[in-house]
């Protein structure tokens, strides 16, 4: 992976992403406890396309969801994580 | 087999050393065994060889989806140590660290385990009273660590930076004098060869695509090659183990990422131990063939390829500079990156799973080269009696949900933050 497009900012250099964890990681407030653990500390891990959010920590700082390929790092949309897409 | 000695390679002067035969058969796999192991690395071969050895169970196959030594048994920068803090860490590493003292002897296969000294550097006061509290906790566990002066490092590693210019100016060192390096490669063709001469399988080219279930159980796993029947499935497959676990329906408290080395060409003896540092991630050692050896951070994002990021690299290449600064007259010869299994807490998971019959044993980070006699050992006494080690018990797959992490950074349940 070379190039993130920000949905802010363009394309720019993957060094200045940071990664944060996959979307399905998520734990909602009102989660049972066996799913907030579930969801905190395990991962599918797949050896193939997954959801994770990222953030442009040394750019804009905004936060982004990234469907990505684990294998070839292509990347298939990134979108802006906001009030529409929350993860 | 023939027995390695000076006697045979004797006998072989007068035949021209035609008696030496290949180091491990190449076996079809058969239609059923009592252990089969997922993943030919270090740390299966290793638990093949003293499942062998010590419980004298042979019906055991390993199945490798490439070739042996093909993995991050071959993809390390060959440390060995067991400079830990926490209690459950330096027990198991500490255990590992003495089957390294006779691995050599162990295994009729010289490892070229070479205790020259693991040395952390302080670079700061902060630094040295960390330092000085990990020594401390190593001492009372029996665990040989020094505190060295800055005058004893300047001794010791004179082409470090020692001005007071220096981006990272040294104060001190702490350092584990048993700890070193070994030949990752003669690891995993020792072990190999040990396993396969007491009559382990050991079936290369051959990918697990499948588990076998009969209810909540593994009956065997389905393979490129077949189905083989399994009394007990054990995964051995490091940055892959969650991709296998998936097979039977599991969800590992782990994400797969790139780790990255590096080594220069050869050159004379410039550095003597292997040195790290507190503050810095970085790991210099210099092999036997001269070449200086560099590690550095993971990838710290999610990644199935075998190889890695530029920057990371650079980063790492920036801190050897600053710490040597003569390394910058160097080439760099090769880089290579391997998949590590990052856990939540940075320990391992060796143990029992939710699924009867299947056992794992991953999660060792970029940490998994040093472990590999240990692991084998512990792994294979867990599955020959059919519970955990009381050493890797604290190791266990659900730590994470009962609240007890094993987190020697203290950096919070992030694969990503270690």
């Amino acid at each position: 992976m070379k190039l993130i497009p920000c949905p802010h900012c363009g394309n720019r250099a993957q060094a200045e992403f940071v990664y944060e964890r996959t979307a399905d990681s998520v734990v909602p407030l009102d989660a049972a406890p066996e799913v907030a653990v579930a969801a905190l500390f395990t991962r599918a891990n797949l050896r193939g396309v997954e959801e994770e959010i990222w953030r442009h920590t040394y750019g804009c700082g905004s936060w982004m969801l990234i469907r990505r390929d684990r294998v070839s790092h292509a990347i298939e949309w990134v979108k802006p994580i906001g009030p529409k897409v929350l993860p | 087999m023939t027995k390695y000695s000076a006697l045979s390679l004797l006998r072989g002067a007068f035949n021209g050393q035609s008696h030496w035969q290949p180091a491990w058969r190449d076996p079809e796999p058969k239609p059923s065994y009592d252990v089969v192991i997922i993943g030919g690395g270090g740390h299966g071969l290793a638990t093949a060889f003293y499942l062998a050895k010590v419980h004298g169970i042979t019906n055991v196959a390993v199945i490798e989806k490439g070739y042996i030594g093909g993995g991050n048994v071959g993809r390390n920068t060959t440390i060995v140590r067991s400079n830990y803090r926490l209690e459950p860490l330096s027990r198991f590493y500490e255990f590992s660290l003495k089957l390294w003292e006779g691995l050599s002897d162990d295994l009729n296969y010289n490892v070229m385990f070479s205790p020259r000294g693991a040395l952390t550097l302080g670079h700061s006061d902060a630094d040295m009273i960390r330092l000085a509290e990990k020594g401390d906790a190593m001492a009372v566990q029996g665990i040989d660590a020094e505190l060295l002066t800055r005058d004893q490092v300047m001794k010791l590693e004179p082409c470090l930076d020692f001005s007071r210019q220096a981006r990272f100016p040294i104060e001190g060192a702490m350092i584990q004098w048993r700890g070193g390096t070994a030949r990752h490669d003669a690891v995993a063709w020792g072990f190999a060869r040990g396993a396969d001469s007491r009559g382990v399988d050991i079936i290369q080219k051959c990918e697990v695509t499948g588990m076998v279930m009969d209810g909540n159980r593994v009956v065997g796993v389905e393979t490129t090659r077949g189905r083989i029947n399994a009394g007990t499935v054990a995964i051995c497959a490091a940055g892959h183990s969650g991709h296998v676990a998936a097979m039977a329906g599991l969800k590992l408290p782990v994400e797969s990422q790139t780790l990255q080395a590096m080594v220069t060409e050869g050159v004379k003896p410039m550095v003597n131990t292997v040195v790290m540092t507190q503050s810095l991630h970085c790991y210099i050692s210099q092999s036997d063939k001269g070449g200086i050896v560099f590690g550095g951070d993971p990838d710290n994002w999610p990644s199935y390829a075998q190889r890695g990021q530029p920057v990371t690299m650079e980063l790492a290449v920036q801190q050897g500079l600053a710490l040597i600064p003569a390394l910058s007259r160097l080439r760099m010869l090769r880089c290579w990156a391997g998949v590590t299994d990052m856990s939540f807490d940075g320990s391992p998971i060796i143990g029992t799973t939710p699924v009867d019959g299947l056992w794992i044993n991953g999660g060792w980070c970029y940490g998994g080269f040093k472990a590999t006699p240990g692991s084998g050992y512990l792994f294979a006494h867990s599955l020959a009696h059919g519970r955990p080690h009381e050493i890797v018990e604290p190791f266990s797959l659900d730590r994470f949900e009962r609240g007890s992490p094993v987190d020697e950074n203290g950096t919070g349940p992030f694969p990503n933050h270690r």
